[in-house]
């Protein structure tokens, strides 16, 4: 088993703090859901985890069994076993599907040790199976062209095929349709299991009917202001964030207000 | 004002290395008449490079001899890699200012097909290479460049393919430079007749590391009506070879002229690549990659011209520049009165590398017609962070993520190569000249 702790993160964008000391504890074999309403700090805590170049941690700590993830450059980050499904993935031209995911597996194995060919492709087929993505994606640029759903599933694809310790999922679910939404849920509970866990971050309930969480959080002026099990997001779809505010006592829910 | 310069050799010299060649004897004259142009017109005035102090004139020999190759396995290793496999036919290779190795198929002779040097050309050929060398496409007199060309020619490709053929495999064309004293004056025409096919890659390849020479080469390509021409070049001249290139074409009706130029020599370059779309209907995709190192200094134009009407032209460039190199990007869409409908569409990105290097990317629409559509992007920047942290955040590394994002910014031009060897090779120099 593998724990992944975040202590009282603090984190900046542009020296406006956004996280406010956010502390969370998932385990392998664990899904968690973040889920607020827009402006609260949910994607910053995704970027902060990975790395982004554009958000500074000013205090707390991100540990991986006790290793420290801070100290870490991204892509150790990422070999050390996290995985961000980003919001708005890059597109790169010229560089295949098939060409960046082989480099994202190898990177993970040494050198003499890389996947054979035969064998990437044929896991890479099956995973696009399960995704029911177009063979011609695995050709294609690196997300160049991609609609947005062919840019989700594309980020499942991804992280099924590196098989991280633990994923977190920034809005998934942003934009896709019922269908998809099957689709790439269906990816990822192939993914549950002693080995992996997952950071989920929604700010719809919709998603949570198809991929059941262990826990709920609630993040509100850039902290977990609640922590629940699934019923939590229930409520949250059936009665909003009104409740959750009054009883609080929060007016404005959005980073740079005070309770 | 002319800037007067002694030329190296006399009209008495030129016709002497016409006769000691033994091409056609109208050769002579146009040698001499192109001479005495040379002395007289300007140098030409490329947009933001001054060229004044670049060596145009002088250089340690016209001509120098070499080995012919009695088979390709006695070229150079560097040169073997890029011919696909012992079957490949239809390849013509020069070894320095020699011509030395020509393989044509039975098939293709049969057919009509000529693929031979520029002297044996102008010997058997004569009529249909005087009627296309330097008249309907660059012209003897446009400066003292071309001038100087046309009298000093010293190699160079035929091709002609005749009314409806169409040629499947590739025509490869080699010229290596392994003689630090040889400078090369190529003149290449491809004649494509009515509706027929073909495609032609052509690598300018120095197996030396240095050489204080010149290379001015002239491509001509003629599409005629419902032709179609594929047009690939990699160019990896040593440094210290100031280099003159001029790649031009000009489209009949309905006739598609497609260039991947892969253009990474280390010593200066001017490098012009103009298509006129004549014909109306016709089209042209012009496509070219340039890596620059090191204290290079290099000018690159691309040129649609639309004449016909309905006509296309998609133009695209892209290139990094290292260390203190510097390149001037012109990428020029020009539609002339009359040429309705026509579209002309252009994007040059240049990805700066080091810190003192210089990039300047120029969009230029000329537009003399009303109904027409035209666009352009262009952009000089560095590596995108965001793109850097998306390819790290799946464990590549930063040394990795940043070849992939480079050799993704040249892949257009690579992946059109249609010999693998060709390509291969691009591949590898671009890894070479980025590390």
């Amino acid at each position: 088993m593998s724990i992944l702790e975040i202590k009282d993160l603090h984190v900046q964008i542009e020296d406006k703090e956004i996280l406010k000391g956010v502390t969370l504890t998932i385990n392998t074999n664990e899904v968690h859901a973040i889920m607020g309403p827009n402006g609260t700090g949910k994607s910053t805590l995704a970027a902060a985890i990975m790395g982004h170049p554009k958000y500074e941690v000013t205090s707390g700590s991100v540990t991986i069994d006790g290793e420290d993830v801070l100290a870490m450059a991204v892509d150790e980050r990422a070999r050390a076993g996290l995985f961000l499904a980003m919001q708005y993935p890059s597109e790169i031209t010229g560089v295949t599907n098939a060409d960046f995911l082989r480099s994202g597996v190898n990177a993970r194995r040494e050198e003499g040790d890389e996947i054979s060919l035969m064998k990437f492709i044929r896991e890479m087929d099956s995973k696009m199976e399960t995704l029911e993505m177009d063979e011609d994606m695995a050709t294609r640029y690196l997300n160049e062209g991609f609609s947005g759903g062919e840019k989700k599933r594309n980020e499942i694809l991804q992280l099924m095929m590196l098989k991280p310790k633990f994923a977190v999922l920034d809005e998934i679910d942003s934009g896709l349709d019922i269908d998809a939404l099957k689709v790439v849920s269906k990816g990822i509970n192939e993914m549950r299991g002693e080995g992996f866990g997952c950071l989920i971050i929604t700010h719809y309930q919709r998603l949570l009917d198809y991929i059941t969480p262990d826990k709920v959080h609630i993040i509100m002026q850039g902290k977990i202001v609640k922590t629940g099990g699934p019923e939590l997001a229930k409520k949250l779809e059936e009665q909003g964030y009104d409740w959750i505010k009054e009883e609080l006592g929060i007016e404005d829910e959005t980073v740079g207000q005070e309770a | 004002m002319t800037v007067e310069t002694t030329l190296a050799l006399t009209e008495q010299d030129v016709r002497s290395y016409s006769a000691k060649v033994e091409e056609a004897a109208w050769m002579a004259d146009f040698r001499a008449n192109a001479l005495a142009k040379a002395e007289v017109l300007d140098m030409p005035k490329p947009d933001k490079t001054k060229i004044t102090k670049w060596n145009f004139t002088e250089f340690p020999s016209h001509t120098v001899e070499s080995s012919i190759y009695a088979g390709l396995e006695e070229m150079p290793t560097e040169a073997k890699v890029l011919i696909d496999g012992e079957q490949q036919q239809n390849i013509y290779v020069q070894h320095n200012n020699t011509p030395a190795y020509l393989s044509l198929s039975e098939d293709l002779k049969s057919k009509g097909v000529i693929l031979t040097d520029i002297f044996t050309a102008s010997r058997e050929h004569s009529e249909l290479l005087q009627k296309h060398l330097m008249t309907d496409g660059v012209k003897v007199d446009e400066h003292k460049l071309t001038a100087l060309h046309a009298a000093l020619i010293n190699g160079g490709v035929f091709v002609y393919v005749p009314k409806n053929v169409v040629i499947e495999d590739p025509l490869q064309v080699l010229f290596i430079h392994d003689n630090d004293q040889a400078s090369l004056f190529n003149h290449v025409v491809i004649v494509a007749e009515e509706n027929s096919q073909v495609t032609y890659v052509e690598t300018y390849l120095s197996t030396i590391e240095h050489s204080e020479t010149q290379a001015s080469i002239i491509s001509e390509v003629f599409a005629m009506a419902n032709a179609k021409v594929v047009y690939g070049a990699v160019d990896v001249l040593a440094e210290g070879i100031t280099t003159y290139v001029n790649r031009r074409g000009v489209t009949g009706p309905h006739a598609r002229i497609e260039w991947a130029l892969g253009l990474m020599n280390d010593g200066n370059t001017i490098s012009e690549n103009i298509t006129h779309l004549v014909g109306d209907g016709s089209s042209s995709d012009m496509k070219s990659v340039v890596v620059g190192r090191g204290s290079q200094k290099q000018n690159f134009t691309s040129e649609i011209v639309h004449w016909g009407l309905d006509t296309d032209g998609f133009i695209l460039k892209h290139g990094v520049m290292k260390e203190n190199s510097s390149a001037i990007f012109n990428g020029i869409g020009r539609i002339a009165k009359g040429a309705t409908r026509a579209n002309a569409v252009q994007e040059s990105r240049i990805l700066m590398l080091g810190e003192r290097g210089r990039g300047d990317a120029n969009p230029i629409l000329l537009i003399d017609e009303d109904d027409v559509t035209a666009g352009h992007a262009a952009s000089v920047g560095r590596v995108d962070p965001l793109q850097m942290f998306y390819l790290m955040s799946r464990g590549i590394t930063q040394e990795e993520a940043e070849r992939l994002i480079i050799h993704g910014f040249l892949a257009p031009v690579v992946s059109k190569l249609p010999i693998a060897g060709v390509r291969k090779q691009l591949t590898e120099v671009i890894e070479r000249k980025v590390r």
